[in-house]
C-alpha cells in the first residue's frame, strides 16, 4: 500500500471539506474493497477520509411504506434487522448473502453501491425496488444511479447519506454465487407492486440494469412459463474466467424463474 | 504518523504508527502477536480474523487506525491461566487442524458463529458461516465437526 494520510471525520459536511482540500482524496466505509484495492496499489489515495466516525449515517428507519438505510450501516445490521426482514424480507436476505461473516460485520450499503461492482449485489435490489439515493447534494433516483462499471452518478466530494427502498407487494432476489467470492456471477432481483413488476439484474453486463425485457414478459403473466420466451441478448453479457456470455443469458432467465417462483 | 490507543486482549496497547499500517501489522510486528495469521492479499482467507468490539473481522483488511479506542481480541487471547478455551480444546479432539496455518482464523470465527447461533448450531450453518476461512489441508470436515463439539461444550 501506498502512503496516504489519514482523516477521520465526525459530520458530514467536514467529511466534503476534507475532500475538497485533499490532492487526491477518498471515502472509506467499511474499507471491505477500498484497502484491498489499495493493497494491491490500484489506487494510491493522497488522504483517505474515514466516514466510520459520523453516526448520523448509521441505522435503519422505518415508516408507513419505506425502509430507509444509512450509507454506513453494515451487511450484517440489514441482515440481522427484524424490521427489515418484516419489511422487505429479500432486501434482508440479500444483505446476508454478500461474502462471509467478517466481509458483513465491515462492508456497508454506501460503499457497496458507490463502488458500483459489475458483480456486487446491492445496485439488483437499489433498481428492482426503486429506490432513492439520498447524498447531501440531491436525491438520485436508483434508476439513473448506477451509470458504468464502477462507475456511478456520484461526484467526487458528494457522500451517499442514505438509500430509500419503498415496500413492495412481493419481491425476491436470487443469485449464482461465485463459490469462492460470493459475487454474483448472475443475480437477479424481482419486486412486483399491484400489477407492476421490476426487475433488477446484476453480474450479467458492465453494470447492474433494469430487465426490460423480461418485466414486460411478466407485467402480463407473472408466471415463471412467461420468463421461458423472453429473449436475453448474449452479445451484451460479461463472458470471463467465471461464466461465458452464452452461459450468464441462460442464468439470467434461470435466476429470474427462481425470483419469480420465490415471490408466489 | 499517529498515535493509536486500543485494548489487546484485555491489555491497554499505545503505538505510533504510520497511517498505512494495517491491524494485522500492528498485531504481528509491533506486539508480536503473531497468532493470527496473513494467508491472502484478497482478504479471502480469513487467516487473519480476530474480533473488534466483540465481533468477527479481517485484520488484514482493516487499518490499525480504524481500531483506535475499540477492544481487540486474538487467539492469544482465549486461553486461560494455560487451559486452552473450549473452542480451542474441541479442535484438538476433533483432529480440526493439520498444519494449523487456518486455524487462529477459523477458531475466532466459530466463536462469532456460535455467539451469533448458539451452542446447538446446526453442520449446515456453520458450513455456510464459515466461508470466509480457507483451509488447504483438512477439507473442512474435522473444522466443522470441531465447531459444533466446542460450541456444545461453550453452552455448558
Ligand atoms: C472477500 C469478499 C467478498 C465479497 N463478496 C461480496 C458479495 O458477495 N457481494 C457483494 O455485493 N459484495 C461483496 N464484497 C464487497 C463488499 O460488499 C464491500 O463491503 C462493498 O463492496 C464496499 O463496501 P465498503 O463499505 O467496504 O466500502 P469501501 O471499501 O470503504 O469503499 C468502496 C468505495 O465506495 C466509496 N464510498 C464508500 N462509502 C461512500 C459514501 N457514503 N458516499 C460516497 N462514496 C462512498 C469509497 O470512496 C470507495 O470508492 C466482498 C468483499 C470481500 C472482501
Ligand atoms: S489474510 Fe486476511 S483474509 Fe487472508
Ligand atoms: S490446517 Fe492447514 S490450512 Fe487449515
Amino acid at each position: 500500500m501506498y502512503e496516504f494520510s489519514y482523516k477521520k471525520v465526525s459530520s458530514v459536511e467536514d467529511a466534503v471539506a476534507a475532500m475538497q482540500s485533499a490532492d487526491d482524496g477518498k471515502f472509506v466505509a467499511g474499507g471491505q474493497t477500498m484497502l484491498p484495492t489499495m493493497k494491491h496499489r490500484l489506487a494510491s489515495p493522497s488522504d483517505l477520509i474515514d466516514l466510520g466516525g459520523i453516526g448520523a449515517l448509521n441505522g435503519i428507519s422505518i415508516d408507513d411504506d419505506t425502509v430507509t438505510i444509512g450509507a454506513m450501516t453494515t451487511h450484517a445490521s440489514v441482515a440481522a434487522s427484524s424490521e427489515v426482514q418484516v419489511a422487505i424480507p429479500a432486501l434482508a436476505k440479500l444483505a446476508g448473502n454478500i461474502g462471509d461473516p467478517a466481509v458483513r460485520n465491515r462492508g456497508t450499503i454506501g460503499g457497496s453501491i458507490a463502488n458500483n461492482d459489475p458483480a456486487a449485489d446491492y445496485p439488483a435490489a437499489v433498481i428492482a425496488l426503486g429506490a432513492t439515493v439520498k447524498t447531501n447534494k440531491r436525491e438520485i433516483p436508483g434508476d439513473e444511479f448506477f451509470t458504468g462499471m464502477f462507475e456511478t452518478a456520484l461526484a467526487e466530494d458528494e457522500v451517499i447519506t442514505a438509500v430509500s427502498f419503498p415496500m413492495v407487494d412481493k419481491a425476491a432476489y436470487m443469485k449464482f454465487e461465485n463459490p469462492a467470492s460470493r459475487y454474483a456471477i448472475v443475480g437477479v432481483f424481482v419486486a412486483k407492486s399491484g400489477d407492476s413488476v421490476r426487475v433488477g439484474i446484476t453480474g450479467a453486463t458492465p453494470c447492474a440494469h433494469r430487465g426490460m425485457r423480461l418485466e414486460a414478459a411478466l407485467n402480463g403473466n407473472f408466471s415463471a412459463a412467461a420468463v421461458e420466451g423472453v429473449k436475453i441478448p448474449v452479445e451484451k453479457m460479461n463472458s470471463d474466467i467465471h461464466a461465458s456470455a452464452e452461459y450468464r443469458a441462460h442464468l439470467v432467465k434461470v435466476m429470474t424463474r427462481r425470483a419469480v417462483e420465490a415471490c408466489s | 504518523m499517529l498515535t493509536v490507543k486500543m485494548s489487546v486482549n484485555g491489555k491497554p496497547v499505545s503505538a505510533e504508527l504510520e497511517d498505512r499500517t494495517l491491524l494485522v501489522q500492528l498485531l504481528r510486528e509491533n506486539l508480536r502477536l503473531t497468532g493470527t495469521h496473513i494467508g491472502c492479499d484478497t482478504s479471502q482467507c480469513g487467516a487473519c480474523v480476530v474480533h473488534v468490539n466483540g465481533v468477527s473481522v479481517k485484520s488484514c483488511t482493516l487499518l490499525a487506525v480504524q481500531a483506535d479506542g475499540a477492544e481487540v481480541t486474538t487467539i492469544e487471547g482465549l486461553a486461560k491461566n494455560g487451559v486452552l478455551h473450549p473452542m480451542q480444546q474441541a479442535f484438538m479432539d476433533n483432529h480440526g487442524l493439520q498444519c494449523g496455518f487456518c486455524t487462529p482464523g477459523m477458531v475466532m470465527s466459530a466463536l462469532d458463529i456460535v455467539k451469533r447461533n448458539g451452542s446447538a448450531v446446526d453442520e449446515a450453518t456453520v458450513r455456510k458461516e464459515l466461508e470466509g476461512n480457507i483451509c488447504r489441508c483438512t477439507g473442512y470436515h474435522n473444522i466443522v465437526k470441531s465447531v459444533q463439539a466446542g460450541a456444545k461444550s461453550m453452552g455448558g
